[in-house]
């Protein structure tokens, strides 16, 4: 465990194991994430690394015949509790994919606003301070400002991936999950995510999951190292990366597999 | 081999240059105003018009379209968003059969149900026939449309906290909406030349009328009429009113495809 005693506790994962059908993908995972930290979850493909992310907002059992146990305590409630409402959950926890998700039929105003308008009725001039700050925080305000009303297809993929930050962190939700959010982006567009990381988790609490052990090394504070579904070794970034306790974690990170 | 497919599909474009070809050959002529005002005037004299058949096609079909869209769009809506049950299994079974069942046999239901009981054929009827008709072809259509839409949007809508109802309607429906429309004109097109179901139901009507509750001429009713009947001046009046119906689904068609260039140039 990782977390010093004076760091807020936000999102604490315990026991938890995720299930496709009779498939365990993730196993028994045991993992805090402590407030206004960025927390890296590394992995080779296939570990349970993104479905472990897909449990911290229930997104995971939206897909048929998943099933999920074990605890995530937001704030020391499990959010798996049955009063707990997913649909109400996920609009405090904001989450990135793989690929940029722009809706279509949305201009760059209307994808910010989506899950502002979702929470209920509200001014049009909050809703409109709510976009100019998503979009500052997203770092996209200074090239989409005088176009907020025009397709957001029009953007290319790395601003279309800063849009859908900037659209999951409107609602100004407590936790931001990103799925790979670099995966399908150039050097450049990568390095400005990356940077974003660093400015927003004074704002939020950051779980990224990547395949790229660099990306981790230079955003994260904490890395978690899956193998197989199962947590292998987590700790302070810059000792896991140099000097790791399980033998697993450091063939991974020297390339020896995965 | 690449012969073969050139001249096939030469063969397929000639049929209808033929038909266009022969339509305007002989129904050109024929097509002045009063062909668009006027109601037909008693047999054997020259002159009149259709306009009582272009009326009640627009009636009939703008009907049918009323009836039939809500019905099928909601059914095809069902299908790709909630249909992999044992329910949905069942309504796409029931849209693919009544998707092949002979267009007469949905007129003799319209006939059974409506014309039988009320004791009078009627627009309305025909109207039912038509959307009949159309309503497996829209579920279908819609259904291969919104399945269309990226799952990735769907899991971004749901995690963003949008409910399952709305992500559908807001998100996926809206996304679709360019390809439903398409679905939905093609639709309409396609029962706008239909006679066989209007046969019990519409029944025909020389006169003109507005009342969906009164037997109701169409263009396709006309056509059957004229062209079987044993006068030139019929014929004469079967070919332009062919023309003009062909003319009409063209229209519907074309905006069809107008549709879908909007919706699809937008996603460049």
């Amino acid at each position: 465990m990782v977390a010093s005693a004076n760091t807020r506790l936000r999102l604490e994962v315990s026991h938890l194991t995720a299930l496709f059908g009779q498939q365990r993908a993730v196993r028994d995972v045991s993992l805090l994430f402590p407030a206004h930290t960025v927390t890296a979850i590394i992995g080779p493909s296939g570990c349970g690394k993104s479905t472990l992310l897909r449990c911290l907002n229930r997104m995971h059992e939206l897909t048929p015949g998943a099933t999920v146990s074990g605890e995530v305590l937001l704030d020391n409630v499990n959010i798996y509790a049955p009063d707990v409402n997913p649909v109400e959950l996920r609009r405090r926890i904001g989450m990135v994919f793989q690929r940029p998700t722009p809706f279509p039929t949305m201009s760059i105003y209307d994808n910010v606003a989506a899950g502002l308008k979702v929470n209920g009725r509200r001014p049009r001039a909050e809703i409109d301070d709510a976009v100019e700050r998503a979009l500052r925080q997203a770092a996209l305000w200074d090239e989409v400002n005088d176009r907020l009303r025009t397709s957001a297809l029009a953007l290319s993929g790395g601003q279309q991936q800063r849009l859908c930050i900037a659209r999951a962190v409107a609602p100004e939700p407590e936790i931001l999950l990103l799925d790979e959010p670099t995966a399908s982006l150039d050097p450049a567009g990568t390095q400005r995510i990356e940077e974003l990381c660093h400015e927003l988790k004074r704002l939020y609490t950051i779980v990224i999951v990547t395949h790229n052990m660099q990306q981790a090394a230079r955003v994260s504070d904490y890395t978690a190292f899956m193998y197989l579904g199962s947590l292998i070794e987590v700790g302070i970034t810059n000792e896991v990366f140099t000097k790791p306790k399980v033998e697993q974690t450091e063939a991974y990170i020297t390339g020896r597999f995965g | 081999m690449t012969v073969l497919v050139i001249i096939l599909s030469f063969t397929a474009v000639l049929a209808l240059v033929l038909i266009l070809g022969n339509l305007i050959a002989k129904g050109a002529s024929s097509i002045d105003w009063a062909f668009f005002t006027k109601s037909p005037v008693p047999a054997g004299q020259s002159g009149g018009g259709v306009a009582n058949a272009i009326a009640g096609t627009v009636i009939v079909v703008g009907l049918a379209a009323l009836i039939g869209v809500p019905i099928g769009v909601g059914a095809g809506m069902y299908l790709a968003e909630y249909g992999a049950g044992r329910l949905g299994f069942l309504v796409r079974f029931v849209a693919d059969v009544l998707n092949g069942t002979p267009s007469i046999v949905i007129g003799i239901v319209g006939w059974t149900f409506i014309v039988k009981p009320s004791g009078h054929f009627s627009a309305l009827a025909g109207s039912v026939a038509l959307a009949i008709l159309m309503i497996p072809m829209l579920a279908r259509t819609t259904e291969e449309m919104v399945r269309l839409v990226p799952h990735s949007l769907r899991e971004a809508a749901l995690a963003l906290g949008y409910p399952r109802w709305r992500t559908s309607l807001k998100i996926v429906a809206r996304t679709a909406l360019g390809g439903i429309v398409t679905g939905c004109l093609v639709g309409i097109a396609r029962v706008a030349g239909e006679t066989a179901p209007l046969l019990f139901t519409a029944l025909g009507n020389l006169n003109f009328t507005l009342s969906v509750g009164q037997p109701m001429q169409t263009l396709s009713l006309q056509i059957y009429v004229y062209a079987t009947g044993p006068f030139d001046e019929w014929h004469r009046l079967a070919w332009a009113s062919a023309l003009v119906l062909m003319g009409l689904v063209l229209v519907i068609s074309l905006a069809a495809r107008w549709v879908t260039r909007q919706r699809y140039g937008s996603v460049r």
